[in-house]
């Protein structure tokens, strides 16, 4: 593993930039945060592409729908926050009813926003853009495949969400790695327990599966960087074969990844699972190592509930014998 | 379509049949809008029959002028009109609000002639303004027009958008209100007053024009010197009646979202002829 640290968004910045470059239909509309999500790379490289709406978020959402019937693919962006909560009727009616060709990218997500507190940290977005038809969510697990994420939804259509952080992560994936949207990746094979994560999650799922590989428990590792359309074929490949899932996630435990997984197994092959999450409560100001270890989405926190999910699989007497 | 000799004899006649044709189609489907349709007849026949650049049989005509309908409710008064323009044929107004109808409750862009599915209040001023700017980039030169109830100004949407039409100087947007003075719960006055509103508009920057609304020559003259202005966006203020042609609608926010029985539309059938 490369132990260099990048932000996902720095990852989406460069990329913008690039694909700015290719295509002059690639517009940004921001609402005053371009420089902490990166979408400032572009406003430097092309200025005349760059629209600011000011503090104003539902402004932004609806300008880039409008941009996006005259063939542009605007980009918009803030912390996911702002954009998602205040900005929700407009992503729902502007951009997802309409279907509007527009990318919606939130930095800031997730508990390692750190000492801005509660405020800013976004614990809901995943729920929030799953529910709506129409959009695409994506939260890369790395720099490298925040770039790839960022050219796939600019060349998809539709609307499409790119949930990003602060926090530098652990590069894992390599150039030459598959990106396909709704297409989860294994990271790690194993036969006794499958640990779904994405974004922040996924380094400590890795770490979770050296610990548990100590004690003889051998867990598989997907990076699911797509919340939505979710990898059903790789969920029920991962039930059949495990027998056990445990889901980690950055964001609160009602609707999120833990719920999209939950919602194909209930439907499709149940199986022991158990959810690493944020347990419906708000965050707090502190570092972003205090926060995971305070709201329990650390490593060990894994590793405790993959031996759950393991226990209940032997315990259980499971439709499928 | 800008036909600028046009005959005011004549859409004065076909205002009445158009509001004929709303109360109608409202009548047949047991629910919607009468209150703001009847209101913006004057305004929608000025867009569509003297001030627009548009092509009914063409309907994404690239060059087009745009119009953005935020009161997205006022669909009796917007699709009755579009077939009329031919935009589709007038009998399919006899599945309005039904299953499996394109001409759904509210403005949908699956009806041609239609850009942008709204319903929500306070979304159509921001989509408008994005219009705008990407014709700039194209170099393109049409109008954005967009229709905005007078309630839905309450909306802090429209102001967010007001800022950025005069911030990015955007003079090809035509924001027209409907300014009825009604809205579902009564009076706007009385549920959270708008005035000074011209004054609002001026203050933000915008080109802000007074006309009474059911008067086509002031519209006429307030939409040409829209088209004509430069470097700021222009708003019209149009004073309009909720209800406008049918006594026992007019002023009433009971007819905010009602259709009239068998009884209620004959009534008010008598009175537009």
């Amino acid at each position: 593993m490369n132990t260099t640290l990048i932000a996902t968004r720095d990852g989406f910045g460069e990329e913008l930039v690039r694909l700015g470059k290719s295509s002059d239909r690639i517009v940004v509309v921001s609402a005053d945060l371009e420089d902490a999500t990166r979408a400032e790379y572009f406003k430097t490289a092309f200025p005349g592409r760059f629209f600011s709406m000011g503090i104003a978020e539902q402004d932004m959402v609806g300008t880039a729908a409008g941009l996006s019937l005259m063939g542009f693919i605007p980009f918009i962006n803030s912390f996911a926050v702002f954009l998602t909560n205040r900005a929700y009727d407009m992503l729902r009616m502007d951009l997802c009813y309409n279907n509007c060709n527009v990318k919606v990218i939130c930095s800031h997500a997730g508990l390692t926003v750190g000492e801005d507190g509660a405020s800013a940290q976004c614990l809901e977005d995943l729920a929030l853009m799953r529910v709506l038809p129409n959009m695409v969510v994506i939260c890369p697990v790395d720099t490298i495949e925040a770039q790839k994420a960022t050219r796939a939804i600019a060349a998809a259509k539709g609307p499409m969400y790119l949930r990003t952080g602060r926090a530098p992560l652990p590069v894992l994936t390599k150039e030459s790695d598959p990106f396909r949207i709704g297409k989860a990746n294994v990271l790690r094979e194993g036969k006794d327990v499958t640990i779904f994560g994405c974004g922040t999650m996924v380094s400590e799922a890795l770490q979770a599966a050296e610990t548990l590989g100590k004690e003889k428990i051998s867990a598989r590792v997907v990076n699911m960087h797509t919340i939505k359309p979710i990898d059903e074929d790789m969920i029920i490949r991962c039930a059949k074969e495990t027998g056990a899932i445990v889901s980690a996630e950055e964001h609160q435990i009602n609707g999120g990844l833990g719920s999209a997984i939950a919602e194909v197994l209930v439907r499709q092959y149940p199986v022991p699972m158990e959810m690493v999450a944020v347990r419906d409560t708000f965050g707090e100001s502190g570092s972003p190592q205090e926060l995971l270890k305070a709201y329990h989405l650390k490593d060990v926190d894994i590793v405790t509930a993959a031996k759950k999910a393991i226990k209940r699989k032997r315990q259980e007497v499971t439709p499928h014998g | 379509m800008s036909t600028k000799n046009i005959n005011i004899q004549v859409l004065r006649a076909k205002a009445v049949l158009i509001r004929r044709e709303i109360l109608e189609t409202l009548h047949r489907a047991g629910s919607g809008h009468p209150g703001g349709s009847l209101s913006a007849v004057e305004i929608l026949l000025s867009l569509y029959h003297y001030k627009m650049n548009h092509r009914p049989k063409d309907p994404k005509w690239e060059d087009r002028d745009r119009l953005i309908v935020s009161k997205g409710h006022i669909t009796p008064g917007v699709y009755v009109v579009l077939a009329d323009c031919g935009y589709f044929p007038k009998e399919e107004l006899q599945t309005f609000r039904k299953m499996n109808s394109r001409l759904q409750g509210h403005v949908h862009n699956k009806v041609p002639g239609v850009e942008f599915n709204t319903g929500s209040l306070g979304h159509g001023l921001s989509v408008a303004n994005g219009i705008a700017l990407g014709a700039r980039l194209l170099n393109k030169n049409f109008q954005a027009y967009c229709l905005l109830g007078d309630g839905e100004l309450q909306e802090g949407s429209i102001w967010e958008a007001a800022m950025a039409g005069a911030h990015y100087k955007l003079d090809r947007v035509c924001a027209i209100v409907d300014y009825n003075k009604v809205q579902e719960n009564g009076p706007v006055n009385t549920i959270k007053n708008l005035e000074p509103l011209i004054e609002k508009w001026r203050g933000f920057g915008w080109h802000a024009i007074e006309v009474d609304g059911h008067d086509f020559q002031q519209l006429f003259k307030a939409l040409d010197e829209a088209a004509d202005a430069r470097d700021r966006p222009s708003v019209i203020i149009a004073h309009t009646i909720k209800g406008k042609g049918v006594s026992f609608m007019e002023g009433d926010h009971k007819w905010h979202g009602k259709a009239p029985n068998a009884e209620q539309l004959n009534k008010a059938l008598e009175q537009l002829k």
